[in-house]
Formats: structure tokens, C-alpha cells, sequence
């Protein structure tokens, strides 16, 4: 125990002050009980242990102040991401020069653009009239985002109800860890894999106008979804409390009635949130989208049309800007909304789940 | 077996369980058995022993909850009124339908007290909602529950005390109109109050359901039970009428169980 | 309700074989997605993956050579980004768990904050590290130390780097926490009944015991940093460099950079096709030996501690 230098004074074998006469404090200490009377000066006793924790020394006061600082740097961080995104694209409230080119009411309200019929939304930054509506790259959004959640909360619920209800355990040691790796993925591969093999073979089969289209991508995006939702619906099955189980059987359910009626109700808090976790990836997520979904801002409800959606255009359009300029703004802005609405995805599906597990009585 | 039961079982009516040469073993170590016992119906037969000696083993054999477990067998045979509830043409769940359990921790599922009795009924296709609420209520009155939550029924059960939840679980086993009732120590969880309600709700439930209930408190097995069977070491040792057991069993050792000569 | 025979009927329960048969299948389909994209990219990536490829520049517009470059600049970026992230990420993770208290305000903000760090897009990330650290601490930089010239005021390595750890932060937090709960309470009370202050108790018992978890942490992020494309986009990465980078305020290739670039970019589709393929198996190679080393760093972890929980 070296570097541990107690500031006991006295016994090491004790840091509590023993009554004066106790016996044992005599042996302890290896000297006369001091005897109280009105004589004895007070510094003749045997000093005692202090009942003190050891005090830390300046070194260990300043690392725990530097812990404690850094603690919060995941605090700071999410609000310098909104200070900074919300700084650069401030001037679409403000600046009169981009004012001339474009408003928040000129991206959400259908312009007559000259040359068209009627007022229309349109996206087309680059062009001799710069448009900026931006409802083309939402309606992208949700399209790409409804299609992978349709996919992919189906067959990630099945696979974590299979795998936590029906699987043997040597099944689940492969299963588990496969799609693990399905999850380490790198997005970027499966934009390539999407771009590359599952348009032609998707084309082939349904000889769609466009070869990437929406379809395309929500597929391609569910893959990465998948394993997000699995992961915590997995965790969450296999944690119902084997007694409800038994509960369930000793009262002669058959086996998928006690996982239809009791384990996955039991479990429903957590499939919510491995289900919102799941959406807000399907939301933000940029590289799928940006090489599968033909990056064509056009607004329809046709999913076997080419889509743009929000992060996608940013991530496109940023390199050719001009600094500070109206589209520099305006994509700004987007990723304020981004930003927002994810925030947004995540807080309210953090209170439904708590509503959830009141409702179930559960004291977490 | 004696011969005062066996003449109590033929008179008795149905539920009884008759017992033959049951055995359990986990992979290759015998737990318990060879047992014969006949168990009669419409009464109440405590299971008393030390722990270990496989009394609770021998209760869930009885509605074939044994095989939760992996790497369980049974060798020998149970029969309902001599149906037999193991064999190869023998539905499982089918057995634990008349054949209700009543666990020594109450296990309330997270739902509502109205959900927890109604939940055994609706997997059996009732789905009628004043067919549902009438036998909710009749259960929860047979369990002496009724009562105290008939104003919340729509509250989560977990809400409930420990008592409570354990006569919930009760109504829950009774809504599904078993003919046998086993209960593993439903009272030992319990304050002596509660346990008390427990008690006197088995004597009353022996007017309509056969019980068999293990308890490692003898006073309990004396006060509630009509008769008695000592296991001990995974062997029933002597199986007679509690009074019997209680005032001159005939094996030595279930005389040194009674008295205390080990725990 | 009638009361059931127990006589089993021959064919499974109806119920019993739907769901089954369902949840397999789901679990079927998401196994054949995995098996289909590693089949196809080893199938087509062997071709030209050879020690050359690993160990050259690419040439000829990225029609001929290899990836040398871009390994390189995984390296580096990862690099750095864990030296960001993990002092950072485990000191947070030590003040929630160790030093906090569980209902109060600040602990709460915290974990807010880094349940919501966790899901904002990778963009929003490019645009953060483009706004904060490119524009306003590399330009800031730039005016004090170089007199407005731009060096640091642009895509650079560091700047990518503490972009992917703020990206990673939430990773590496998880982890350690994990580890830190991992670590039984005896121990603990052990090392505060000697008389050990908390500082000593963590430094000396909890962390020593949590290094496999932290590890875990630290390899799952390196896994990100080496795949991330967005966050970099604009904050450093390039699509073909004349020479490695050795500065911190140099711009580097990235693996999963330029699978983005050879597949959306190349000049001569089908020539790049057999090098794209190559690469993704490298960066997917990477991946899956990242990805196997934190499982068997986290059960390893968890057969020492079976059972234990503090």
C-alpha cells in the first residue's frame, strides 16, 4: 500500500476514538488508559486516529477537475453543432443580399418560376434563377425514410424475436455476431453495393424509369437500419423476466401465445426504442442515399422515382458553393432542420418509452 | 399406500392424481423417485420434507412444468382421473390448462389486475368482453381478492402488495377453471397476516379444486391440509392423513422430521 | 370454454408454426443480406488485390495502381481522432459513473446530450467541423500565428480528426461505462475500506479492470473512422494527393473516401471497377477484423467478470 500515507495519527488498526477506558484501547494503543480527570492536560493523551477519509492531494484535485470539465464536452459539443450550423445559416433570417435570391417563405411556398405554368415547388440552386424550394428534398426524405423503416423494422423485430425466443445457443452465437458485423458496415459500402449491384438487379426484375430511385435506397438504407433495431429489441426480449414466462406456460399458453401476449408486450419499451433509434439513423443518413437515389430533386409520390433528400443534397451541393452566398445559406439551413428534427425524433421517442414503462407499472 | 386413503379416493369425486412410479432426473443424476401416490381429489395434500428433498421437483411433474427445464426427465406415469398427462399422444399445454401452478414468488405480469386474471381465458379464444368481465370477478372473489381491487381493476397489478399479488396470481390460475391446483410454497414470501388470508382461501378452494401444496412449514401442512406426504432425500417416505402424520406416522424418520430432529 | 382433451393432435399448433416459421425467415433474410454483399465483394475483389495494390499510389486516374495513400491517411486520421476521443470519452463516462450523482441536473444534461450526440446525422458533423473548426479555429489560427495566411483555415487533417471524435464520442462513452459497471462493488469497498481516496480507488482498481471495455470502445470507433465518409467530406479528405501527408494541417485520402469517389467518379467506369471492388474488400477486411477483436476483447471481459456486478 505504498503512496498511501494515511494522516492517522496513533493505532493503524483503528480510526474511531475508543471511549478512555475501554480495554481494549489499552491494548490497542500499548499504553495506560488515560484517565479523565480535571488534572490530565489534554495533549497528554496518545493522539487518536482521526476519523477522516485521506485527503486528496492537489495533483488528484486538479485531474478530477479536468475529469469533471471534460465530462461535459459531449454537452458542449451538441451546442456548439447548433451554435455553429445555426451562426452560418442565420443570414437567411437577416442579410438583405440574400434576401434578393431567396427567403425562408421562397423555400416552403411554391414560386411561379418563369417558364412554368404554375406556382411550383422546385429545387434548382444551379441555374440562371436559382430555386430553392425545398420541399422536393423533405418529400425525398420521408420516402427513402418510410420504405427502409418498412423493410426494416419487420425483419429486424422477427430476427430478435427469433433469435431471443426460438434460437439454440449455438445458433445465436453465429446469428448474433453476423449481423453485429452487418451493423460495423460502412455506409459508404453499402452505397457502393446498392449503386453498383442492387440497382441493375432490381432494374432487371422491375424495369423502373429510373434506375435509382427510392426504392432503391430504402432498401439499400434498411441494411443499415437493420442492425440498429435488432440490436436493442434482441437485448430488450431477452430481458423479460423468466417468471412471466413461467407464469404464462404453468396457465397452458402454447409457445407463441406467451411470446405474442407476454414477452414481446413485456419487451415493448425497448422495441420502441431500438425502433426510434432506428428511424433517426434512417433520417439522417447521407451516403446511401447520396449514391442510390439517383439525386434527382424531384417531388412525387411515385417510389419508384429518383429522390433527393435533405442530407444528400447537402452533402452534394457544399463543395461548389460560394462561402457565404445564398446556397451556402440555404444548405445551412437545411442542416439546421436536420439537426432539429432528429433532436426531435430522439426526445420524443425517449418519452414515449418512459411513458411506456410507467404505464407497465415497471419502477426503472 | 393405505388403506383408509385409497377408500377416500374412490369415494371422492374428480380431480384425484394418481402417481406411478414417477421419477425425474436431470441428464444422468436421479432428482427424485421413484413415487407412487394416489392423490385425492377435492381435498388439500401438503408436501412436506427438508429442503432439497425434492418435494418441489415432484409438484411441478405434476403439470409437466419439469420440462422448462433442460436436460430433464420423466420416467413413470401421472394420471387425471386416469387420463394419463405424459405420453407421446399427450398435449402439454392441454394438461397445464386443468392443471393450474401458483408459484412461491407471485409473478403478475405487467399488465393490469383485469389483464392478469383475464390473460388465461383469452388464450383459451374467450374474447367475449361480458363473458371476460363476469368470470374475472367470479376468480377474483374465489381468491377473496375481489373486494379490495373491484375500483382498479384497470391499475397495473404490480401496484399491489405482496399478498395481494400472490391471490391475484391465485385468480389468475382459478380463471382458467383447473381441476387441480398446485401451489410451491405460496406462502413463504409472505407476512404472517397475509399468509393467513392464504391459508384459509386453500380450505375454501378444497370445496371445488383438488390442492397440493408444498410448504416447508409444518404447522402450515397441520393446519391446512387433509393429508400429508414426507418426501426426503428425493424418496416419498410415508403418504397418509395429516392427522396420522402428525400424531403416529409410522416411519421413523418421518417421526424425527415432525419433531424436529433435523430441519 | 370447453374443456381441452389432453389427447395432442398430430400436426404442430397452427400458431406455433406461423410465428416460427416468420421469425426465421426474417432472421434468414437479413443473414443471405450479409452473405450476398461479402460473397459479391470477395467474389469480385481478389482480382486486384495483391501486395502491390496495398503498396502503391494510384495511377492513371485511379484506372491502375492502389490505395497506398488512403491507408495511410486511415491511419492517420484514426490516429488522431483517438487521441481526442478516448481521454474525453472516458473521462465522461468516469463522471457519470463514478462521480455523479444519478438524479441530479448536470447528470441528466449529459446523458441527453450524449443520447443525442449519438444520433445526429454525419452531415450535420461535416458541417459542424466545417463551420467550428475549419472556418473558426483554423481561421483563427491562421490570424494569430500566420498573419491571415491560409494554413490551417482549410480541410485539413486535424480539423477531419476531432470531427470524427466528436462523431465518436458517444462510442467510446458507452464502452467505457459499460466496463466501469462491469467492475464488482466488493472491490471498490475493498480499496475504500484501506483508506484510498476515490481518485486512487479509480485509478488505481476500477480502470486497471477496465481496459478491456475501453478497448472495446476505442476499436469500434477506429472502425468508424476508417468508413465515415460524410463528416470528412469537407473537412479534409481528397480525392488524390501527390504526396502523404505530414502535417497536421495537411489533407489526406481516406479508405472509405475513395470507394465514394471511385464509385460516383471515375472517368472510365469499368477500367475503375476492378479496383473499387478491391478496395471495399480492404475496407471491409479492416472492418471485420476491428469488429472480431472487440468481440473477443468484450468476452474475455465478460467471462473475468461472470456474474459480478457492482
Amino acid at each position: 500500500m505504498n503512496g498511501n500515507e494515511v494522516e492517522r495519527e496513533g493505532s493503524n488498526l483503528t480510526n474511531l476514538p475508543l471511549p478512555p477506558d475501554d480495554p481494549s484501547a489499552r491494548v490497542l494503543r500499548g499504553a495506560p488508559a488515560p484517565v479523565l480527570t480535571s488534572h490530565t492536560a489534554p495533549n497528554a493523551r496518545p493522539r487518536r486516529p482521526r476519523l477522516v477519509l485521506k485527503r486528496p492531494s492537489i495533483g488528484e484535485r486538479v485531474t478530477e477537475l479536468v475529469i469533471h470539465g471534460l465530462a461535459f464536452s459531449a454537452v458542449a459539443a451538441m451546442i456548439l453543432i447548433l451554435v455553429f450550423i445555426a451562426k452560418e445559416a442565420w443570414p437567411i433570417l437577416t442579410s438583405s443580399a440574400i434576401h434578393k435570391e431567396v427567403t425562408l417563405a421562397k423555400m416552403w411556398f411554391a414560386q411561379q418560376w418563369p417558364g412554368y405554368d404554375a406556382p411550383e415547388h422546385v429545387w434548382q440552386p444551379v441555374s440562371e434563377v436559382p430555386k430553392y424550394g425545398a420541399w422536393p428534398l423533405v418529400v425525398g426524405t420521408i420516402k427513402v425514410t418510410f420504405i427502409s423503416m418498412i423493410v426494416a423494422v419487420p425483419l429486424a423485430v422477427g430476427a430478435a424475436v427469433f433469435i431471443s425466443q426460438y434460437a439454440s445457443r449455438r445458433v445465436r452465437e453465429v446469428a448474433k455476431p453476423a449481423i453485429e458485423f452487418l451493423a460495423g458496415i460502412p455506409s459508404v459500402v453499402l452505397g457502393f453495393f446498392a449503386l453498383i449491384v442492387m440497382a441493375s438487379w432490381l432494374q432487371s426484375i422491375f424495369d423502373f424509369d429510373s434506375r435509382l430511385n427510392s426504392i432503391v435506397a430504402g432498401i439499400a438504407l434498411s441494411f443499415a437500419v437493420i442492425p440498429v433495431i435488432f440490436t436493442v429489441c434482441e437485448e430488450a426480449l431477452g430481458a423479460v423476466p423468466r417468471s412471466y414466462v413461467e407464469a404464462s406456460v404453468a396457465l397452458g399458453a402454447a409457445r407463441w401465445q406467451t411470446i405474442s401476449k407476454v414477452v414481446l408486450p413485456a419487451a415493448a419499451p425497448g422495441v420502441a426504442a431500438g425502433i426510434a433509434l432506428g428511424l433517426g439513423r434512417a433520417f439522417g443518413e447521407t451516403m446511401i442515399v447520396l449514391m442510390a437515389s439517383g439525386n434527382a430533386a424531384i417531388l412525387s409520390a411515385n417510389p419508384a422515382e429518383s429522390v433527393r433528400t435533405l442530407s444528400a443534397t447537402i452533402a452534394a451541393e457544399l463543395a461548389e458553393v460560394v462561402f457565404g452566398g445564398p446556397h451556402y445559406t440555404v444548405l445551412f439551413t437545411l442542416a439546421v432542420l436536420l439537426f432539429v428534427v432528429t433532436f426531435g425524433i430522439n426526445f420524443i421517442g425517449d418519452q414515449t418509452i418512459s411513458r411506456m414503462k410507467r404505464r407497465m407499472g415497471v419502477s426503472q | 399406500m393405505n388403506m383408509q386413503v385409497a377408500q377416500e379416493t374412490a369415494e371422492a369425486a374428480t380431480g384425484s392424481l394418481s402417481v406411478g412410479k414417477l421419477a425425474v432426473f436431470y441428464g444422468d443424476k436421479k432428482a427424485m423417485g421413484p413415487v407412487d401416490m394416489e392423490i385425492p381429489g377435492r381435498k388439500v395434500t401438503a408436501l412436506i420434507g427438508p429442503s432439497g428433498c425434492g418435494k418441489s421437483t415432484f409438484l411441478r411433474s405434476l403439470n409437466r412444468m419439469n420440462e422448462m427445464i433442460t436436460g430433464c426427465r420423466v420416467e413413470g406415469d401421472v394420471k387425471l382421473d386416469a387420463e394419463p398427462i405424459y405420453g407421446p399422444g399427450v398435449d402439454a399445454v392441454a394438461v397445464r390448462r386443468r392443471i393450474g401452478m401458483v408459484f412461491q414468488k407471485s409473478n403478475p405480469f405487467p399488465k393490469s389486475i383485469y389483464e392478469n386474471v383475464a390473460y388465461g381465458l383469452r388464450i383459451g379464444g374467450v374474447n367475449d368482453r361480458s363473458e371476460l368481465s363476469g368470470r374475472v370477478e367470479q376468480a377474483l372473489e374465489h381468491a377473496a381478492l375481489w373486494d379490495e381491487v373491484k375500483d382498479r381493476l384497470h391499475e397495473s397489478a404490480l401496484g399491489l402488495s405482496g399478498g395481494q399479488q400472490q391471490r391475484l396470481c391465485i385468480a389468475r390460475a382459478l380463471a382458467v377453471e383447473p381441476e387441480v391446483i398446485l401451489m410451491d410454497e405460496p406462502a413463504s414470501a409472505l407476512d404472517p397476516i397475509a399468509t393467513a388470508r392464504i391459508e384459509e382461501l386453500i380450505h375454501e378452494l378444497a370445496r371445488d379444486y383438488t390442492v397440493v401444496i408444498v410448504t416447508h412449514n409444518m404447522q402450515q401442512a397441520a393446519r391446512v391440509s387433509h393429508h400429508t406426504a414426507f418426501f426426503y432425500m428425493g424418496d416419498l417416505i410415508e403418504f397418509d392423513r395429516t392427522d396420522v402424520i402428525f400424531t403416529k406416522p409410522r416411519q421413523q424418520k418421518t417421526e424425527d422430521y415432525i419433531t424436529g430432529r433435523f430441519g | 370454454m370447453k374443456r381441452p382433451t389432453l389427447q395432442a393432435s398430430r400436426r404442430p399448433r397452427t400458431g406455433d408454426a406461423i410465428l416460427w416459421l416468420a421469425t426465421g425467415l426474417a432472421t434468414l433474410l437479413v443473414l443471405a443480406v450479409l452473405a450476398i454483399i461479402l460473397f459479391d465483394v470477395i467474389r469480385n475483389g481478389t482480382q486486384k488485390l495483391t501486395l502491390g495494390f496495398l503498396t502503391k499510389a494510384p495511377a492513371e486516374g485511379m484506372t491502375a495502381g492502389g490505395i497506398f495513400p488512403a491507408i495511410i491517411g486511415t491511419v492517420e486520421l484514426v490516429i488522431l481522432m483517438t487521441l481526442a476521443a478516448l481521454p474525453a470519452g472516458v473521462a465522461t463516462a468516469i463522471y457519470l459513473h463514478e462521480y455523479a450523482d444519478p438524479m441530479g441536473i448536470p447528470t441528466r444534461i449529459v446523458r441527453i446530450a450524449v443520447n443525442n450526440l449519438a444520433g445526429v446525422p454525419s452531415i450535420v458533423f461535416g458541417l459542424f467541423g466545417l463551420g467550428f473548426f475549419v472556418q473558426f479555429a483554423g481561421g483563427g489560427i491562421d490570424k494569430l500565428f500566420y498573419g491571415g495566411a491560409k494554413v490551417y483555415g482549410q480541410p485539413a487533417l486535424i480539423w477531419a480528426a476531432l470531427t470524427m471524435a466528436v462523431l465518436t464520442l458517444p462510442v467510446v462513452i458507452v464502452a467505457t461505462e459499460e466496463a466501469l459497471s462491469a467492475v464488482p462493488r466488493d472491490v471498490r469497498l475493498a480499496s475504500a475500506a484501506l483508506g484510498a481516496t476515490k481518485f486512487q480507488t479509480i485509478v488505481r482498481v476500477v480502470l486497471p479492470q477496465a481496459v478491456p471495455g475501453i478497448l472495446t470502445g476505442a476499436i469500434l470507433a477506429i472502425s468508424r473512422g476508417a468508413g465515415e465518409v460524410a463528416p470528412i467530406l469537407f473537412t479534409g479528405a481528397a480525392y488524390f494527393l501527390p504526396s502523404l501527408p505530414h502535417t497536421f494541417h495537411d489533407q489526406f485520402m481516406q479508405l472509405g473516401y475513395h470507394v465514394y469517389v471511385l464509385a460516383t467518379q471515375s472517368p472510365d467506369v469499368d477500367a475503375t471497377r476492378p479496383l473499387l471492388y478491391a478496395t471495399v474488400l480492404v475496407l471491409l477486411a479492416l472492418t471485420f477484423a476491428l469488429n472480431a477483436s472487440a468481440i473477443v476483447v468484450r468476452s474475455r471481459m465478460r467471462r473475468r467478470f461472470s456474474g459480478a456486478h457492482s
